[in-house]
């Protein structure tokens, strides 16, 4: 019998919810890290038992938390995130230089093939690789030490790299995304990095397409198709279908195309979905109601998803890491609100149900598809 | 032996309930207090004072017999009745209001 675990990352703390294949009668667990915030969870794909998360505090710093049995016991691991070398400055709001410092970390990527091999994104932005199962962490320097990397500025949440994507195909292949530096490609396995960004147009920039500065938001693939990638940007939902190397807009009829999440279906590489988000000022779904929109074919052509969600007064937010999607053959997808409610969907996104409704702020949403 | 009371969320991630009690050889100061306690639970690297440059972080603050010790060196003695054991070092996190 399949199962689901969905991992559920708040400001107060951590949630596991857990269903049948059927995703209709939920069991939840937690608060794990009760009052910590925990920015992300995620669990590995070569031994879904094994889950990392990053558990921070603005007044204890970073933690990191490791489990070996799905969640139910959790260890601390390690929370040295030293920079290479000298780490030199990188652009502060005013433009002036301001010396690089670790904050917390905002995103973990465990390894597509050995569970005790992990990525985090950290703020301030930088990649580490950890291949004892978090005990240590190196800095793959070679991304912040790109001769742009003076120049990266942070957005209002901070600069911080929230998007690991290890290609399924080509394991010397990663993209990361960094507010607000933009989106860069590895094809020597985090060694060296570039840019891929061509294509892109923020408006907020001095030059509107220059190579870095893009706010990126969140970026995803579909495991059939890894050189084609479609990116929620600061405002603009894009695409690409040579690994970065151009994007094009696919924003179509979208109501607004600010936003945060964005994801690909199980089953479907041209089914994507995003959450339209009124504004940069003002963070919270068009006209009170909470819509998914759904595209089959890529991109340009978007439909709501209604059924299920709030159509009235509805004024949370989706975060960039707050979406999620299974590999059950009826597709699941889910996401979390700023409001504490998690929403899924089992089939496809034709109807929505919430899983909780009442949790701390949702800052991010993974799920573990298990057999 | 030194007494030592952490907050609610360190004493979770410690594992402990109460005040953690500590041997610590030679002079009784900051640096050597908190030396003792990350040896005995090292899971509290880092979430009082920095890794690399062993900085208090900011939003916590060292107390001991009614006064706040977070300002002096890291290397001052600390009260005596702190060294002695009989008032706990408290490490308190910074009151949020909201």
């Amino acid at each position: 019998m399949n199962k689901v675990r969905v991992l559920v990352g708040t400001r107060k703390g951590a949630f596991v919810l857990s269903a049948d294949g059927k995703r209709k009668d939920w069991t939840v667990e937690g608060p794990h890290f009760a009052g910590w915030e925990i920015y992300h969870m995620k669990g590995s794909s070569a031994d879904p038992d094994t889950i990392y998360a990053s558990q921070s505090s603005g007044w204890f710093g970073q933690v990191m938390q490791r489990s070996k049995d799905g969640g139910k016991t959790w260890s601390t691991v390690g929370n040295q995130f030293p920079y290479d070398g000298v780490p030199g400055t990188h652009q502060w709001y005013d433009g002036k230089p301001h010396p690089w410092e670790f904050k917390r970390v905002w995103h973990l990527e465990p390894s597509l093939s050995d569970p005790e091999t992990v990525y985090a994104g950290v703020e301030d932005a930088a990649l580490f690789r950890s291949s004892d199962g978090g005990n240590s962490w190196t800095e793959l320097s070679g991304l912040r030490k790109h001769d742009t990397g003076s120049r990266w500025q942070p957005g209002a949440g901070g600069m911080c790299l929230h998007t690991i994507l290890l290609d399924p195909v080509d394991p010397q292949r990663i993209y990361i995304a960094i507010s607000a530096a933009g989106v860069f490609r590895s094809d020597d396995a985090g060694s060296t990095w570039r840019p891929i960004t061509r294509g892109l147009n923020s408006n907020f920039l001095p030059d509107p397409k220059a190579e870095v500065g893009h706010c990126v938001h969140r970026i995803a693939l579909h495991k059939s198709r890894p050189e084609t990638l479609f990116m929620q940007k600061h405002w603009d939902v894009m695409r690409t279908d040579d690994a970065g190397e151009n994007w094009y807009e696919v924003s179509g009829n979208l109501p607004t195309d600010f936003g945060f999440v964005i994801d690909v279906h199980a089953h479907e590489p041209e089914t994507i979905y995003v959450v339209p988000i009124k504004s940069d000022s003002e963070h919270f779904p068009p006209d009170g109601k909470l819509r998914v929109f759904r595209s089959r074919a890529g991109g340009n052509e978007w439909e709501p998803l209604t059924n299920g969600l709030p159509q009235e007064n509805c004024y949370v937010n989706v975060l960039r890491d707050a979406m999620a999607i299974d590999s059950l053959d009826d597709c699941g997808v889910y996401f979390g609100t700023t409001g504490g409610q998690v929403y899924g969907s089992s089939d496809g996104g034709d109807t929505w149900a919430p899983i909780v409704r009442d949790l701390p702020a949702v800052l991010s949403v993974e799920v573990q598809t298990l057999t | 032996m030194i007494r030592v009371l952490l907050p609610a969320h360190l004493r979770n991630l410690a594992q402990v309930d109460d005040e953690i009690t500590l041997t610590v050889d030679g002079p009784v100061t900051q640096r050597s207090v908190l030396d003792a306690l990350e040896t005995s639970y090292p899971t509290l690297r880092g979430t009082i004072r920095d890794h690399g440059t062993q900085q208090r972080r900011p939003f916590i603050r060292f107390f001991g017999c009614s006064e706040d010790l977070s300002h002096e060196s890291p290397d001052t003695l600390l009260p005596d009745k702190v060294a002695d054991g009989t008032e706990p070092f408290l490490v308190v996190g910074a009151i949020a209001g909201g």
